[in-house]
């Protein structure tokens, strides 16, 4: 899309520096608060932080956490109930209505159910922002052609949106929120409606949009998957409040709400559940040890070379490694057979530059510490009165552990015993998502 | 009375109808969509919410649509008279079922738009679209299939009204029927009305049909 406004801003995208002087979005001790009869609800509970410019943000949290509130915001599509929030330099919340629709125009939207008009066609839908900005005619052609390029869809410029796929219909709505070249653009639960394959074009087509446009993207979601592929930076949300903010790959790693690591659990399935566990001991008899694989320790392939140096056999049994915001993680779980002075060594070895959990052999097994807390306290589970107390019982264990400790060490982390997912990644070093 | 003297009549009633008619579905029209669109937009959560806008329309609507109309004609008279000049003839007659009409149509208009889906106005909003625009560049556009088929039905409601005419001298197809089928024991004039009106029914409910199919794109 050459010519175009955005693309002069940051032309290379990509994850920005933290040094940006300007966030494209601040939030200052923001709550909104919703009435209805006699009950008030705060949706959004005295949230501040920053939006950089050129980034892709994630907001995470369960159904009424206050994410798509808290979204709207940027856009005063609601009004803050009190507090301010900073627009690009500009505190839309002390604005008027027809200040507010220049300020709405500068900022594209998606949605969940894509939100296109019935009664016109893919090119009318798209020219729509065009023309509310006042688009010469001829101009508008051009942009909507170009548009419909760039996500992939000009063939259907003169189908109406009920002919399209989901797939097809998101992309409409990512060409009409690009429209008038924002710099801003919110997704709200964009991929939601969406299958898993389309879903993985959706977002990198978000991808693109940041890196080849430049566009900070604000990624509203409840999938923490979603947020492991596309996002730099994630706030988790609960109650109207943000309980953790981070970089995407610090917050997999060291998880410390346990909202959070609820979320972590349903993205890496990696480490063995238990019962999992116990069969792998049955199954295989030498020692059964998980092994975490992050960029700090330096891959599978440190692994591999010291299993080499010791003289110890190494299978790997269970696992997986994938991509948290395009840098490896997971974990491997390998069973260990050699002499006994030598695995210990070896153990002791790989401590000092990962994170092991040494879960034993058949005949002396060791439970995995996350666990025995999960087990001292039978009675949390995943209900939502738990949630922050959950935090505080898992702590000394996530301290122990520099990553993963989420995976099934918070109460009610979704890789339990029952998960039927879990087992499919038996032997399987590899990602399967 | 002879044929031969009946067709001039007849035709002379059926252009009285038209007039009636049309006049009144082109005022009463137009006014009912915007008492429709007020209603619409003033309603709670809606984009304009506006509880004294609602409730002035919403009543306004519930009192004047139940009344039948034989009775509202006589009932509006005074104002009739002061807006026509006189409270009966066929404007009478118009002025009266472009009242009704009009909030007849409210209803239906409004019916029809709350089935939009409100994340379209939503998005509209996010594009920074002005009420006026989302009105009439979302609203009407997104309801105009059941929009033509809420007019159509309308048609017929004031086609059924423009029978009441000939009790303020108003004449039309309805007199005909009465004065020269009912009172004449002329079964043949009764029979011939009725197929008149039949006809024309039919052709506007295809037309309706054939323009909200057209305007329907699923």
């Amino acid at each position: 899309m050459s010519g175009t406004p955005a693309s002069g801003t940051t032309p290379t995208g990509g994850p920005p520096s933290t040094t940006t002087a300007q966030p494209a979005v601040r939030f200052v001790d923001v709550t909104k608060t919703f009435v209805t009869g006699k009950h008030e609800v705060r949706a959004v509970d005295g949230v501040s932080l920053d939006v950089h410019a050129g980034e892709i943000f994630g907001v995470i949290g369960y159904s009424g956490a206050g994410k798509s509130t808290l979204v709207r915001l940027i856009n005063a599509l609601e009004k803050v109930t009190s507090g301010s929030v900073v627009v690009d330099g500009t505190d839309i919340t002390t604005l008027g209505e027809s200040k507010l629709r220049h300020v709405r125009a500068g900022i594209g939207m998606i949605f969940q159910q894509f939100n296109l008009m019935s009664s016109r066609t893919v090119a009318a839908n798209v020219a729509y922002p065009l023309k509310v900005a006042g688009w010469p005619k001829e101009e508008r052609a051009a942009r909507v052609a170009e548009l419909l390029e760039f996500v992939g869809i000009a063939d259907k410029a003169r189908q109406y949106p009920a002919r399209l796929s989901g797939g097809q219909k998101q992309r409409v709505g990512i060409a009409r929120a690009l429209a008038t070249n924002p710099k801003i653009l919110l997704a709200d639960e964009a991929t939601s409606a969406l299958d898993p394959e389309t879903t993985q074009d959706v977002l990198a087509l978000l991808r693109r949009v940041n890196r080849e446009l430049g566009v900070t993207i604000v990624v509203i979601t409840h999938e923490m998957d979603v947020v492991r592929q596309a996002c730099h930076r994630v706030a988790v949300m609960e109650e109207g409040k943000v309980v953790e903010l981070g970089d995407v790959y610090q917050v997999f790693s060291a998880p410390r709400h346990g909202a959070t690591r609820r979320f972590v659990a349903t993205a890496l399935k990696d480490r063995p559940a238990p019962d999992v566990v116990e069969r792998l001991r049955a199954r295989h008899t030498g020692r059964i040890v998980t092994v975490g694989i992050d960029e700090a320790s330096g891959s599978s392939a440190r692994l591999t070379s010291t299993l080499r140096a010791h003289g110890v056999d190494g299978t790997v049994v269970y696992g997986g490694i994938t991509e948290v915001a395009e840098r490896p993680y997971g974990s491997l779980t390998v069973e260990l057979v050699g002499p006994d002075d030598a695995v210990e060594r070896l153990v002791a070895d790989l401590r000092s530059f990962t994170d092991v959990v040494d879960l034993g052999t058949a005949a002396r097994p060791l439970d995995d510490p996350s666990v025995v807390v999960h087990a001292d306290h039978p009675e949390e589970g995943p209900d939502p009165e738990h949630r922050s107390a959950g935090a505080e019982t898992i702590g000394p264990a996530g301290g122990v552990r520099p990553f993963g400790s989420g995976v099934f060490g918070g109460p009610g982390g979704s890789v339990g015993g029952n998960d039927p997912a879990a087992g499919r990644h038996i032997v399987d070093g590899g990602d399967e998502r | 009375m002879s044929w031969d003297r009946l067709v001039p009549l007849l035709v002379e009633a059926f252009g009285q109808t038209m007039y009636m008619v049309l006049i009144t579905l082109g005022v009463g029209g137009v006014a009912g969509l915007l008492l429709g669109l007020g209603l619409y937009v003033s309603r709670q959560g809606s984009f304009l919410q506006n509880s004294v806008v609602f409730n002035v329309i919403n009543v306004a609507v519930n009192i004047v649509r139940p009344i039948p109309f034989i009775i509202f004609i006589v009932a509006i008279g005074p104002l009739t008279q002061a807006v026509v000049g006189r409270r009966i003839g066929i404007e009478a007659v118009t002025f009266a079922m472009t009242i009704m009409a009009a909030f007849v149509f409210a209803r239906l208009v409004e019916q029809n738009l709350v089935s939009i889906d409100p994340g379209v106005i939503e998005a509209a909003r996010a594009m920074g679209a002005s009420p006026l625009r989302i009105i009439f560049t979302v609203l009407i556009p997104e309801a105009l299939a059941p929009l033509i088929l809420g007019y159509t039905f309308l048609f017929i409601g004031v086609l059924d009204m423009s029978a009441m005419a000939g009790y303020l001298g108003g004449g039309g197809l309805g007199d005909f029927a009465i004065v020269y089928g009912y009172r004449q024991y002329n079964w043949e004039v009764t029979v011939a009305v009725v197929v008149i009106i039949v006809v024309i029914v039919q052709l506007v409910q295809w037309l309706g049909n054939t323009l909200a199919r057209k305007a329907l794109h699923r």
